[in-house]
Parts: C-alpha cells; sequence; structure tokens
C-alpha cells in the first residue's frame, strides 16, 4: 500500500511541476492544483498509514491513527482553495487586461 | 508615575494631534502639549528619589526567552535627558503652534513630533538594550517622517532620506554590536551590563563590539565622517531642527557612549577612536560653520562641531571629562535650541536666511536681538555665561591629555576649535544684528508675537542663570548624572575663575584669534569659495546611485520576468540540496511492515496514476483537463477515507466542488485552448526536471513511511486530553479549534484575506482596460439551450434547507463526530453556489439580505471573542471550557466555548467561499450575461402566450 501512495505523491508531483513550468496561466494553475495534492498527502501520510482507526475517540475501537497531520492537512485544503481562487483571478484579471494569459514577462513589460 | 507609563504618554498623545485638529490649530497645541507636560511631571515626581542617588525601576516581561523585555529604569543620566527631551519638547510644542503657517498639516506635525518623542524617552529610560534597540530604530524613522514634512520641497525628501539612510546604517550596525555586547555578558539588561567591565573589556569580541556600537552612535551624533547628513536635514521646518538637531535626537548618540560608558571606555582603543573622531569633529565643524551663508548651516555646522566637543570628551575617558560633558550637554541643548529657534524667526521674519542678505536687524528686531546675542556669545564662550563654563573646563581636560605622545597636540587642536567656535558665534550677531539698517530685506523685518519668541526667550534665561549661578542651577545635577554616567563619585566644582591656568591663556587666545578671524571674514571667504571642497551630498547620491545600479543589475540578472524560468531554478536548487543531502547520509532500508493492498485501492491507484497523467498531457484543452483533474481530486477524497480520515474526505470533496465550480465560472472568460509554444527540447527539459523532482518526492514519501516515528509523537498527547481537556471525541476538531485553535484564528483571517483580495481584484478588474474588454464581449453566444432548467430549480429549491440542514448538522456533530465549521461552510456554500447555478447570480444576490464581507468580518470577530472569552476566567487566549446539560426532554448534551469559535470558522469560511465565487458572477453579469428577473426560463403557472 505504502508503494502505491508514495508513487502516487510522486507522479502527481511530476505532473504538477511539469504543468507549473508552462507558458500560460492556465496550466500554472493545473499545476499548484496537482503540487497541493501532493504536498497535503505527502503531510497526511507522514503521520504513517492507518486503516480503520479513524482518530475519533470510541470505547470499541483499536487503536487511533496520528490526528495532528490530519489537522494540519485539514486547514491546509481550506487554505489551498483560498489560494487557487486568488491565483485564478489574477490569471483573469491579466489576461482581461493584456489579452492574453503569458506568465512570462515580456521584455517591453519590464521597462527595459 | 511609573517610567513605563512615561514612555507610552508621548504615544498615546501622537493619537491625540489627528483628533483634535479638527477643533482648531489651539487646541490642537494645547492638546499635545499638555501630553508632553504630563510626561514631564510624572518624570519631576520621581526627580527627588534620583536626585538621592536611587534607582528608579520598571519591569514587564515580554519576550523572556529572547531577552527582549520591556524593562525601563531611571538613573541621573536617564534623568537629563528624559528632562532636555520633555522639556525642551514643550517649548518645540509651543513655537510650533506659532511658527508653522496655516497651509502646513499641524496635526501631523505634532502626531511626527510624539511619535519622536516617545522613541526618544523610550530610548534614554530602557534597561534592556533590545527594547533600546526598537526605541532608537523608531528615532530614524520619526525623524525621517519629520525632516521630509515639508514633502513638497525636494531637498526636504532628499535630506529626509540621507538622514534616513546614515543613522539607519549605524543603527544596523549597532544592533550588532549590541547583540555582542548581550552575548559577552550573558544579559541583555544594561543593570547588569553595566556591571562587567572586566569581562567585557577582556573579551577578543571587545574591539568589534566597540566599533560597531561607535559607528551607530557616530552616525547618530554627526561625527566625521558621518557628519554631512545632519546640515542637509536643515532642510525641515525650523521646530525639527531645533528639536532633533540641537537637543535632542543627535545627542542619542553621546547618550549611548555616555550609558557605556562605565564598560567601553577607559581602554586605548576607546580613546584611539573616540577622542580623535571628536577633535577631528570639533574642528572641522567648527571650521566649515565660519563660511556657512545659510544661518541654519552655520548653526548646524557649529552643531557637529560640538557634538564633536561632547564626544572627545566622553573619549578621554576620565570621570572629570565625562562630567564635563555632561555639563557641557546641558549648556549646548539651551544655547542651541534658542539659536535654532532665533534663526526660525529671523527666518519667519525676513523671508530669508541668507546672511549676506541680512544685516542691522538690531534695530529693527530687538527682542530677537537680545536673544541671539545671549545665547551665542555662550556659544562663543565668553564670560560669565554658561557656554564659558564648560568650554574652559574642556579646555582644561585637554591640556592633561596626551596622544600619541604628544602631549602639545591635543591643547592646540582644541584652542584652534574654540578659535573657530567664536568665530562663527561672534559672526552670526556681527552679520545679522549689527551693522547699517539695509532696505533689501526680502521682507520686512520686526520682532514676532510672544508666542513665538517666548520658548528662546526662556533659554536664554537659562543660559545667563546658569552661567551666573551654576552651582545653584546645576551643580547638583550634573554631580548626579555624572555619578550615573560613570559610576563613581565624581566631585562636580564649577567655577568661572581657576587663576591662571593654562585653560585660561588657551580660551584668551581662542576669543582674540577668533575676533581676528572674523575680522578678516571677506578675505578668508574668497579664499574658502576658491578652494576645491569635497561635497558630501554628491558623494552620497554617487554611492547611492551606485549601489542601486549593482542592486537593479544583480536582481535583473537573477529576475528577469521569466517566471517559469525561476520555478525551474528553485526546483533544480531543491533536488540538488536533496541529493547532496543524500548523497551525504547513508540508505538504510525501512523497516515498517507495508499494509495489503486490496484490489479496489488498487484500481483506485491506477485510476489516479493514469489522471495525473492525463492532466499534463492534455493540458491544453483546458475543460477537459478540468474533468480530469477534478477526478484526481476525488479519489484522494476517497483515499482519505480508506486511510481514516473521515474529516480530511469531507473537507477534500466538498473543496474539490467549489474549486472545480470557481475554475469553470473563470473558465468563461479565458481561452478554452493553451496554444503550443514551447519547443520539443524545452519540453523534454521540463520533462526531465519533473520526472526528477516527482522521483524524489515520491522516494522521500515511501521513505518516511517505511520508518517508525524518530521521536515520540504528540499525538499521544493529542489523544489522551482530547475529550478530558477540550470536551471532544473528534481528536482532529478538538485539535483545530482547541489545541491549536491560535493555528486556526490565523488560518481563517488568511482565508478571509484571500476573499476580500479576490473582492479587490474584481474591482481593479472593472476599472481601466479589462472593463472595456468585458463590456465589449461578445454576447449571444448560447451555449446550451436551457439557461435555467426548469427541474435543475425546482430541484435545487427544494434541496436549499435540507443541505442547509445538513451543513448545521455537520456543524452541529463536529466536536464528537467528522465535521465541524470548516466542512459544515462549505457545504453551506455549496448550497447557495446550487442556486446561483439553476437560479442565475442576479436573482439569487436579489433575495441575499447580508453581504459576504460580513460574513467574513464577523466570523473573526465571533471566533476571537470567544478566544478573548477565556480572559475572564483568568485563562490564556482560546482556552476552552465546556460542560455538559440536560433540558427535559432532551437528552444530555454538551456545550462548549469551542463551538462559538467553530461558529466563526463556519462563518469566515462561507463568506471567503461565497465572496470569490460571486465575485466571478459579477464578471460574468459585467461582461453582459443577462440577470433573470423570474427564476425559470419559463414559468408554468402563467398561461403559454407565445412559442419560443
Amino acid at each position: 500500500m505504502e508503494l502505491l501512495v508514495a508513487s502516487a505523491i510522486g507522479l502527481m508531483t511530476a505532473s504538477g511541476i511539469y504543468l507549473v513550468l508552462r507558458l500560460r496561466a492556465w496550466p500554472v494553475i493545473l499545476g499548484l492544483t496537482m503540487l497541493t495534492y501532493a504536498v497535503n498527502t505527502f503531510i497526511f501520510v507522514s503521520g504513517r498509514l492507518a486503516i480503520d482507526m479513524p482518530p475519533i475517540l470510541s470505547v470499541d475501537a483499536g487503536g487511533y491513527t496520528d490526528p495532528l497531520p490530519q489537522a494540519l492537512v485539514l486547514t491546509a485544503i481550506v487554505i489551498s482553495f483560498g489560494m487557487t481562487a486568488v491565483t485564478v483571478m489574477m490569471a483573469l484579471g491579466a489576461f482581461l487586461e493584456a489579452g492574453d494569459d503569458r506568465v512570462e514577462m515580456t521584455d517591453a513589460e519590464d521597462g527595459k | 508615575m511609573s517610567l513605563a507609563l512615561i514612555a507610552a504618554l508621548p504615544f498615546l498623545g501622537a493619537l491625540l494631534p489627528g483628533l483634535m485638529i479638527r477643533s482648531g490649530r489651539n487646541a490642537c497645541a494645547i492638546a499635545t502639549g499638555s501630553v508632553t507636560a504630563l510626561a514631564l511631571l510624572g518624570l519631576m515626581l520621581n526627580a527627588p528619589a534620583v536626585m538621592r542617588g536611587e534607582v528608579i525601576e520598571a519591569r514587564f516581561d515580554w519576550l523572556p526567552v529572547l531577552g527582549l523585555n520591556a524593562n525601563f529604569f531611571l538613573d541621573g543620566l536617564g534623568l537629563l535627558f528624559a528632562g532636555l527631551i520633555l522639556g525642551i519638547g514643550l517649548l518645540i510644542i509651543l513655537y510650533a503652534r506659532f511658527y508653522l503657517s496655516k497651509s502646513d498639516p499641524m496635526g501631523q506635525f505634532y502626531t511626527y513630533l510624539m511619535l519622536f518623542q516617545g522613541a526618544m524617552v523610550g530610548i534614554v529610560l530602557s534597561d534592556n538594550i533590545l527594547l533600546l534597540l526598537v526605541f532608537w530604530e523608531l528615532t530614524s524613522l520619526s525623524s525621517f517622517l519629520l525632516i521630509g514634512y515639508w514633502k513638497h520641497l525636494p531637498e526636504g525628501r532628499q535630506g529626509a532620506r540621507m538622514a534616513l539612510t546614515v543613522t539607519g546604517m549605524g543603527g544596523l550596525a549597532m544592533i550588532a554590536g549590541m547583540l555582542i555586547l548581550g552575548q559577552i555578558a550573558g544579559s541583555y539588561d544594561l543593570t547588569d551590563i553595566l556591571t562587567q567591565k572586566e569581562a567585557i573589556q577582556a573579551s577578543d569580541w571587545y574591539l568589534p563590539a566597540l566599533i560597531l556600537i561607535l559607528l551607530g552612535a557616530f552616525t547618530k551624533s554627526a561625527q566625521f565622517p558621518f557628519h554631512f547628513w545632519l546640515p542637509h536635514a536643515m532642510a525641515a521646518p525650523t521646530p525639527v531642527s531645533a528639536y532633533l538637531h540641537s537637543a535632542t535626537m543627535v545627542k542619542a548618540g553621546l547618550f549611548l557612549m555616555a550609558r557605556m560608558w562605565p564598560v567601553l571606555a577607559g581602554t586605548e582603543a576607546w580613546f584611539y577612536i573616540v577622542a580623535s573622531v571628536g577633535l577631528i569633529t570639533m574642528v572641522i565643524g567648527a571650521k566649515i560653520a565660519i563660511f556657512k551663508d545659510d544661518l541654519k548651516a552655520l548653526l548646524a555646522f557649529s552643531t557637529v562641531s560640538h557634538l564633536g566637543l561632547i564626544t572627545m570628551l566622553l573619549g578621554l575617558g576620565t570621570p572629570e571629562a565625562a562630567a564635563v560633558a555632561m555639563f557641557h550637554i546641558i549648556n549646548h541643548a539651551t544655547f542651541k535650541a534658542a539659536l535654532f529657534m532665533s534663526a526660525g524667526i529671523i527666518d519667519h521674519e525676513t523671508h530669508t536666511r541668507d546672511i549676506k542678505r541680512l544685516g542691522g536687524l538690531r534695530h529693527l528686531m530687538p527682542v530677537t536681538f537680545v536673544i541671539v546675542t545671549i545665547a551665542a556669545l555662550s556659544m562663543a564662550g565668553i564670560p560669565p555665561l554658561n557656554g564659558f563654563l564648560s568650554k574652559e573646563m574642556m579646555l582644561e581636560e585637554a591640556t592633561h591629555t596626551v596622544w600619541g605622545g604628544l602631549p602639545w597636540l591635543f591643547p592646540l587642536l582644541a584652542t584652534i576649535g574654540a578659535m573657530f567656535s567664536v568665530a562663527y558665534s561672534l559672526r552670526l550677531i556681527w552679520h545679522v544684528f549689527l551693522g547699517p539698517v539695509r532696505g533689501d530685506y526680502p521682507h520686512k523685518p520686526h520682532d514676532p508675537g510672544f508666542g513665538m519668541w517666548a520658548a528662546p526667550a526662556l533659554l536664554a534665561v537659562l543660559v545667563v542663570l546658569i552661567g551666573l549661578m551654576p552651582m545653584l542651577m546645576v551643580g547638583d545635577l550634573v554631580a548626579v548624572v555624572a555619578g550615573a554616567v560613570t559610576g563613581e563619585v565624581v566631585p562636580v566644582k564649577i567655577s568661572h575663575w581657576h587663576g591662571f591656568v593654562p585653560a585660561l591663556w588657551m580660551s584668551v587666545i581662542a576669543v582674540v584669534a577668533g575676533a581676528l578671524i572674523l575680522s578678516a571674514h571677506k578675505r578668508l571667504d574668497a579664499i574658502w569659495l576658491a578652494m576645491p571642497r569635497p561635497e558630501a551630498k554628491a558623494m552620497f547620491e554617487a554611492v547611492v546611485t551606485t549601489a542601486a545600479r549593482l542592486a537593479d543589475g544583480f536582481t535583473n540578472r537573477l529576475h528577469d520576468g521569466a517566471l517559469t524560468r525561476y520555478l525551474a531554478i528553485f526546483t533544480v536548487a531543491v533536488l540538488g540540496a536533496g541529493w547532496l543531502a543524500w548523497r551525504a547520509g547513508g540508505h538504510i532500508p525501512g523497516e515498517r511492515e507495508m499494509l495489503p493492498v486490496p484490489g479496489l485501492a488498487l484500481a483506485a491507484w491506477l485510476m489516479l496514476m493514469v489522471c495525473s497523467v492525463l492532466v499534463a498531457v492534455m493540458h491544453r484543452q483546458r475543460l477537459l483537463s478540468l474533468v480530469v483533474i477534478g477526478v484526481v481530486g476525488l479519489i484522494i477524497s476517497v483515499g482519505f477515507i480508506y486511510m481514516s480520515a473521515p474529516d480530511l474526505a469531507l473537507t477534500q470533496i466538498s473543496v474539490e466542488v467549489v474549486t472545480i465550480v470557481l475554475m469553470l465560472l473563470a473558465l468563461n472568460f479565458l481561452p478554452r485552448v493553451t496554444p503550443v509554444e514551447s519547443s520539443l527540447l524545452r519540453r523534454g527539459r521540463d520533462l526531465v526536471i519533473a520526472a526528477a523532482a516527482g522521483l524524489g518526492a515520491g522516494a522521500l514519501a515511501l521513505a518516511l513511511m517505511l520508518r517508525d516515528f524518530a521521536f515520540p509523537t504528540i499525538a499521544d498527547y493529542h489523544l489522551a486530553n482530547s475529550y478530558s481537556g477540550g470536551g471532544g471525541t473528534n481528536v482532529v476538531n478538538v485539535i483545530l479549534v482547541d489545541f491549536r485553535g491560535y493555528d486556526t484564528f490565523g488560518e481563517i483571517i488568511v482565508l478571509g484575506i484571500a476573499g476580500l483580495l479576490i473582492y479587490a481584484l474584481t474591482e481593479a478588474i472593472f476599472r481601466g482596460p479589462a472593463n472595456r474588454r468585458l463590456l465589449d464581449w461578445p454576447k449571444g453566444e448560447r451555449e446550451s439551450g436551457d439557461r435555467h432548467p426548469m427541474m435543475m430549480v425546482v430541484a435545487a429549491r427544494l434541496a436549499l434547507p435540507l443541505t442547509i440542514m445538513v451543513g448545521l448538522y455537520i456543524f452541529l456533530r463536529g466536536h464528537n463526530e467528522p465535521g465541524g465549521g470548516f466542512i459544515a461552510g462549505l457545504i453551506v456554500s455549496i448550497a447557495l453556489v446550487t442556486q446561483f447555478m439553476a437560479s442565475g447570480f442576479g436573482w439569487t444576490q436579489a433575495r441575499q439580505r447580508i453581504d459576504y464581507h460580513a460574513f467574513i468580518g464577523l466570523g473573526v470577530v465571533v471566533a476571537g471573542a470567544t478566544g478573548l472569552g477565556a480572559w475572564f476566567a483568568d485563562r490564556p487566549f482560546l482556552t476552552s471550557a465546556f460542560g455538559y446539560f440536560r433540558i427535559p426532554p432532551m437528552e444530555k448534551f454538551e456545550l462548549a466555548t469551542a463551538m462559538g469559535f467553530d461558529l466563526g470558522v463556519f462563518l469566515t469560511v462561507i463568506g471567503a467561499v461565497m465572496l470569490a465565487l460571486s465575485s466571478l458572477s459579477r464578471i460574468a453579469i459585467r461582461a453582459g450575461e443577462t440577470v433573470n428577473l423570474e427564476p425559470m426560463d419559463t414559468d408554468p403557472s402563467q398561461p403559454k402566450t407565445e412559442e419560443r
């Protein structure tokens, strides 16, 4: 199981990195989303994998998984929505302003 | 009055002028002045004890771990300086009321002035050197505001920038020096440091610390070669010059040297650096002052010279010299502040400060003439005024000083400095007031009203009184201050007649030679003007320009505007670091046993892998890639359920929904396809980087999961205390709202800011070229037959109360079962967004009575207020309390304060998510999306009028 999770994290990272290296805003946003998935999963599994051991206290539970990474990842998921929304908005604004959604500055825009 | 309160009063007072300026300039000045007067009164109440030799303290722990505490103490030295700062500050407030013209924003001026005053009082009362550094930087910042007060004048702006650069750089050096000093002494409290002379002077780090601290002091007190900023700071309004550049800020450096005197002074390094720099500054400053035609420039260079004199005295390292230094600080503050204010009066009345255009003013401005004459004669060192007394004592100390085996060097240079000082002081009287009355003043001068000359006149009276009765007026004070500086009892005896000692002859020579220089001023001035002189401002500008060009070049080379390039460099750098770390350590395979893989998990994994690849492959078809990435998100939610994280699964799936909706809305206005732009080579390069990064991340994750925890986790603590301490069985939720509540509080604030930022961005889009593009958006592009299908509208309306009920249920059970504020907020947002989609944004918005900004604000306030509630029970911020209640016939239920906090989270999440989505909808409406008045395209209750 660990091998599957690790390979998924790896592939999501690779896909994310490849996408953020593209030249247009849309793939960069997709890439950031993929990276968010990968990073959140990575933080989550730092509590090690556990099946059927949710951190909900009860008398007949056999054990509990580590709740702390879960709490961290929970807020991270919500914050990443905020981050995605802001980048989407910036991309949209840039596109409406300039007429294309390139992420690179041209020399003319750089003021050189 | 507590010392902390005295230091805080000016800061509190800084708020007043802004409020009071509406009630008029007099009310504003009185309000500001009364705060300073109150602080002065508080100080004076402490004075008797200090004069008895006691040290008054006030201590508050702030960040004890860092050694940064709000510790204040008041001894003689602090009393002298705080008295000067507050006393002269009071006079300046009075003077500024009459000096500033109607067009100057007076409220602003007083606010800056009070900020500065607070910072200065803070410096002289601080016991903790880190606290002192904070105040020290504050004086640099507030003086920047004051010097640049006349924003329309380029000299003002340039002068302010120069002062900030020079004193700021010195301040940075001083921070380093103070940290070293604190490390040597093992404490950051002055009272501890000052007892460790031997340890500090024996340390190898003594010299670096000394040089760094002196850099701070020399830049602040305008010592050679940093003296050049002070004359340029004279572009400030005269009250500022009088306050900052004669009486207080430039003396902060002297204060620091005096404060550190017990531990830093007495070594050869101290003597050769401090005394030499002081002497050079004294002579050079005085020489330049003779040839300055601008009244304020003359005074500025004379200030530089006198600061040099005091620095030199401190540098000698003997208690007697230190006592003289303290005496001269008092004298200089009185006569120089009076002179500055008088210069301001002359400028105010004649509309010029150019000495060459003045003369003969004694008949026109008799009061100002008397004030200036008294103060200038004191500056020249003419008996019996106070300047004479301290100058004699200075010359006396100089005669005992042997510099590098040369007994004549110090006395000679000190006499030359005194001679120059006589020359420029007399010139001030001669060339401005004496001589014939001229007919070509830019403005016909006369004495100003009492309010304006009251402050300098009071100081001139002090000059005379201290001069006539030094022991009665300040004898005790100087003794106490000198005792505080040196840490030993210094016998102070100030008198006019010491007998026919060398100092007397030096003084006589200085006066006679000074008068001769003045008589030959015309010829000397011609020579001076013909001589090449280093222009400090040009040199400074050249240095700044070069530094800026270098920084620009460096930055431009790294940041050429190519985002992808930085990201590639960044990724490769991280990979490189990881590679190095991996190579450096040995690798032992992990020992944790892997969990078995059920068939379903394998299928999900396969789908995830395929979709991850597909996102990258298909990213050019934007809509399709969005669908695929949605699948990835869903599988991750499922994965969370499988791996015992129900809360995460709920959060992930609801975030997924709103994210996809948001991106769909945005995609409406973005190109539908991404063109092929990068070359094959480049794509290959990116693929290699991405593959390497993926491999690294995956390997790291695997290595982590195959090992047990290296350290005991705090999970056990959380599990053990969740119910007993936090009152909840859902440990994840208890961590969010209780154990790490502060964290969550910060996070909802970030989320709220993100929501507001999106709103602000939308507002920005509505202006400028983007707006035109939106208005020109091609209309009538119908992509589906029904905009609002009836089935969907009805279903969504029915679902709304149900979904909100589910949201509330999830919210309420969150403390004990999977759920909570975050998830509930997302679910309710989804319920509302569904209405957008079914009935249209405009229709929904018309029925939405509360706006989303209020949700965000309310959420943060509710969460914060819940946290504050703990204070009333004497517990730290965000401590939660809970209890169990029973209201028949219901079951026993729990109430926890954490629920209030979670409510705040809930509200903020709704506000931020909805603000983001509604912003996009507003863009759509701007682009010509029609707003439905009716919820449905066709209303079945109405008879069909026409075939659509």
